[in-house]
């Protein structure tokens, strides 16, 4: 099925019962597949009138304690920052997908990892954070959709599946998996009607600067929880690597097949690829700095991950850079001689 | 001694903090009543925007959920496909809804939304401090209409309830004021019709209310009842604007 | 073990069902496999391609930068991809509608007029299906019986009445593949 289509079967089979939405390349086939499933499954599908609106339905909804998703692609999701920036403020769980397209302006419709700043630095106003996962394979869009349903609720917080054009629209065999649903907290704090209990209500207003305050020591009490809990990453080759890739998503499975190149070359390469890019996986980069020479990023941006790289390692690793742009993807080839180049190994012209 | 008259159960026990001669006090308590005579307390979620009435929801005994600036309509909805049995309303400002939230407002009613807005209209936004918003009279002086809203410059002002009135999804439309003891009886009719529709599932209802700032209009609590009826209701189109024949028939 | 294959054509010509075909295939025969469509703002006319990748082992890379086998349709298709494709690997040519310009003498052709056989069977749009069977045998990962397979699940219950049109279609390509029009490097 298409990678877009995992989403959505995922969504309907972790009990999703809300989608809201706005059309857009290339994430529309979620909507399309659960146009046509989610009601047969005795869901609610509707279009809004534009994102921000879809968004907002999603806080509506989740605030009754349903599960809610959205899904949209960069400019749709620019729309979205502002009720993203309410929805974390209020925990209220959501889950969110961003087929990441080109951008800046209006962009065009190729897969980009352009938006990685605005998925794991807050995007909307306030310090917040979203979890966000980025799978790499249609499988992986599947479990990670499953996965996310549970954090939102583990975690009353947005989470953010961040794919992009490509795996959006690439079709892979996925092999439908049932999830025994973890333990979750109970949702005690959902505005339903107060019949037979005490009045509740959900806002992210503070009335005076104290409580400001205190609320964000709140949220940065849970994120750094999060911070602790949830960092997670593949690790291909990378025990024994001298030289580390680091990518994630499309880029992440670009990289694994430079890696196998590498390894036949007798170049002891490794990859790290993020699962998590917020929490980013810095505990992955630990004392990796008394074995690993160098580190190169694999982007499809003008270099947004590599800081957190370079946070990551603090210093201690010269961390460079790949990338193309604009809706192009690296090939294997171009990866393996960039990263030649850079750490001036000398190989032969078939090597290359 | 039989007690004749006390607070609605439909609000909490906590005092008003809005300004002295706002009538955004008149309106919570109708809408309290309401709740409390429909016995639907606990069968309700509001929905509150951003402005004055964006503490609303500590006043009113149901649960409420805060919206950001012009989205309560966005909220409402969600939350009513997510609980199609409860009742679900919005209480929204005139710059709310008919600025930022516009959108909104003409798409909510288009798909006959079962939920219940109410707009209260006092031409200004007030919690900013008194800017103009689409609702402010030509020639009313604001904060960002220093000399008189100039409507060659700013536009003329919105009408918002004729808008909504022209849709089908809106089935029930009502303009109302509470600046008399009259209008406040017709003000609760209409409030608790707009309860009514909904309950009965029919469609979009909203209820537009005529309301005072007598803090950014500069005007006593009294000079401002005056200055509503005199320069409000003759611009805007008051009454029932729309009731379909089931909304009649209720 | 993997096949990479490129394919190109018009739009409306049938590509990305011709690459959904041999991505089932490859599945129903218990292959990793990866389809890939271009994807762009219109949705029909201009140029159509997609790349689909059939493996015994876990696919990493799915980016084609030089395929193993192609087919093209329209002469810009074969134009922009003659030149992606391995020494050695073969590309397939609806000579219907294309004529060879420079031509690379170290890859297998296969010239097929695949429009006119398909026109003769009685639908224009089988072109794709007769450059199908062109490729087949060229396939590591593939073979008619899996290809039928695909069919069978693909179109056997929304069309039935397509499908055995569509087979013949595909013999007769495996037919003129096996005959002349394959130019030996």
């Amino acid at each position: 099925m298409k990678g877009n289509e995992a989403i959505a079967e995922a969504a309907i089979r972790s009990g999703c019962g809300l989608f809201f939405g706005y059309p857009i390349t290339p994430s529309t086939e979620i909507m399309e597949y659960l146009a046509k499933k989610l009601p047969q499954a005795g869901g609610t599908i509707l279009q809004g009138e534009d994102e921000v609106a879809s968004i907002n339905m999603c806080y509506g909804a989740a605030a009754s304690g349903a599960r809610v998703m959205t899904a949209s692609s960069s400019p749709g999701f620019s729309l979205k920052q502002e009720g993203l920036s309410y929805l974390a403020a209020a925990e209220l769980p959501v889950v969110v997908v961003n087929v990441n397209r080109t951008g800046p302006g209006l962009g065009g419709l190729g897969p980009a990892q352009s938006d990685y700043f605005q998925c794991t630095k807050g995007g909307g106003h306030g310090d917040y954070r979203l979890i966000v996962l980025t799978p790499s394979k249609g499988q992986e869009l599947y479990d990670y959709t499953m996965q996310a349903f549970d954090l939102a609720d583990q975690y009353r917080n947005p989470v953010l599946i961040l794919a992009d054009g490509f795996l959006g629209q690439m079709m892979e065999p996925v092999e439908l998996k049932v999830r025994s649903r973890e333990e979750l907290p109970p949702k005690e704090w959902v505005t339903d009607g107060c019949r037979g209990r005490e009045k509740r209500k959900i806002a992210s207003y503070a009335l005076t600067n104290e409580i400001g305050e205190a609320n964000c020591l709140y949220w940065q009490t849970k994120y750094n929880q999060i911070k602790d809990r949830l960092q997670r990453w593949e690790n291909f080759y990378a025990d024994d690597a001298e030289y580390l890739l680091v990518g994630y998503g499309t880029c992440g499975r670009i990289a694994k097949s430079v890696v196998l190149t590498a390894r036949q070359q007798g170049v002891r390469l490794g990859l790290l690829r993020p699962i998590t890019v917020w929490p980013f996986p810095e505990k992955a980069f630990w004392g990796l700095h008394e074995r690993v020479k160098g580190i190169m990023t694999i982007e499809l941006n003008a270099g947004q991950m590599i800081e957190d790289v370079k946070l990551a390692v603090q210093c201690k690793t010269p961390v460079h850079f790949y990338s193309r742009q604009g809706g192009m993807l690296p090939t294997e080839r171009e990866i393996w001689q960039a990263f030649c180049r850079t750490f001036q190994l000398a190989l032969t012209e078939e090597e290359l | 001694m039989e007690k004749i008259f006390s607070r609605t159960k439909g609000l909490t026990s906590l005092p008003f903090h809005y300004c002295p001669g706002c009538t955004h006090g008149i309106i919570h308590r109708l809408i309290g009543e309401v709740l409390e005579e429909l016995d639907i307390i606990g069968d309700t979620i509001g929905v509150a925007p951003v402005g004055c009435a964006g503490f609303s929801l500590d006043f009113f005994s149901c649960d409420f959920v805060g919206a950001a600036h012009g989205r309560a309509q966005a909220v409402a909805t969600g939350m009513k496909r997510a609980l199609p049995e409860k009742l679900v309303f919005t209480y929204q400002g005139d710059g709310d809804i008919c600025a930022i939230g516009t959108s909104h407002a003409i798409h909510t009613a288009a798909r006959a939304e079962k939920i219940t807005s109410i707009m209260v209209n006092n031409a200004i936004f007030g919690m900013t401090g008194g800017q103009m918003a689409p609702t402010t009279l030509a020639g009313q002086i604001t904060a960002t209409s220093p000399y008189g809203r100039n409507c060659q410059l700013a536009g003329n002002p919105i009408d918002l309830p004729k808008i909504i009135a022209t849709l089908d999804g809106a089935v029930y439309v009502a303009a109302v004021s509470v600046d008399s003891p009259q209008q406040i009886i017709a003000a609760k009719k209409a409030i608790k019709k707009g309860f009514q529709v909904q309950q009965a599932g029919l469609g979009f209802a909203f209820i537009s209310i005529l309301s005072t700032c007598p803090t950014n209009w500069g005007l006593s609590p009294v000079e401002s009842l005056k200055w509503l009826r005199q320069n409000m209701l003759p611009l805007y189109q008051m009454g029932e604007l729309k009731a379909t024949k089931e909304v009649s028939a209720l | 073990m993997m096949d990479k294959i490129l394919l190109a054509g018009f739009g409306g010509q049938g590509i990305m069902f011709l690459g959904k075909v041999m991505a089932y295939a490859g599945m129903l025969n218990h292959r990793e496999v990866c389809w890939i469509p271009s994807y762009g703002p219109e949705m029909r006319g201009g140029t159509a391609n997609c790349s689909v990748m059939i493996a015994n082992e876990e696919i990493y890379s799915p980016v084609i930068e030089v395929a193993d086998a192609g087919i093209v349709l329209n002469q810009p298709s074969y134009e922009k991809f003659v030149s992606r494709i391995k020494p050695g690997g073969v590309l397939v040519v609806n000579s219907s509608l294309i004529s060879l310009g420079s031509q690379r003498p170290d890859i297998h052709l296969i010239d097929i007029p695949a429009g006119q056989i398909a026109n003769q069977l009685g639908n224009d749009h089988l072109a794709n299906m007769v450059c199908l069977g062109a490729i087949i045998s060229k396939l590591a990962l593939i073979d008619m019986e899996t290809v039928q397979q695909a069919m069978q699940f693909l179109i056997g219950k929304k069309k039935p009445e397509l499908l055995a049109l569509n087979l013949s279609a595909i013999c007769k390509g495996i037919e003129y593949g096996y005959g002349s029009g394959l130019h030996p490097i």
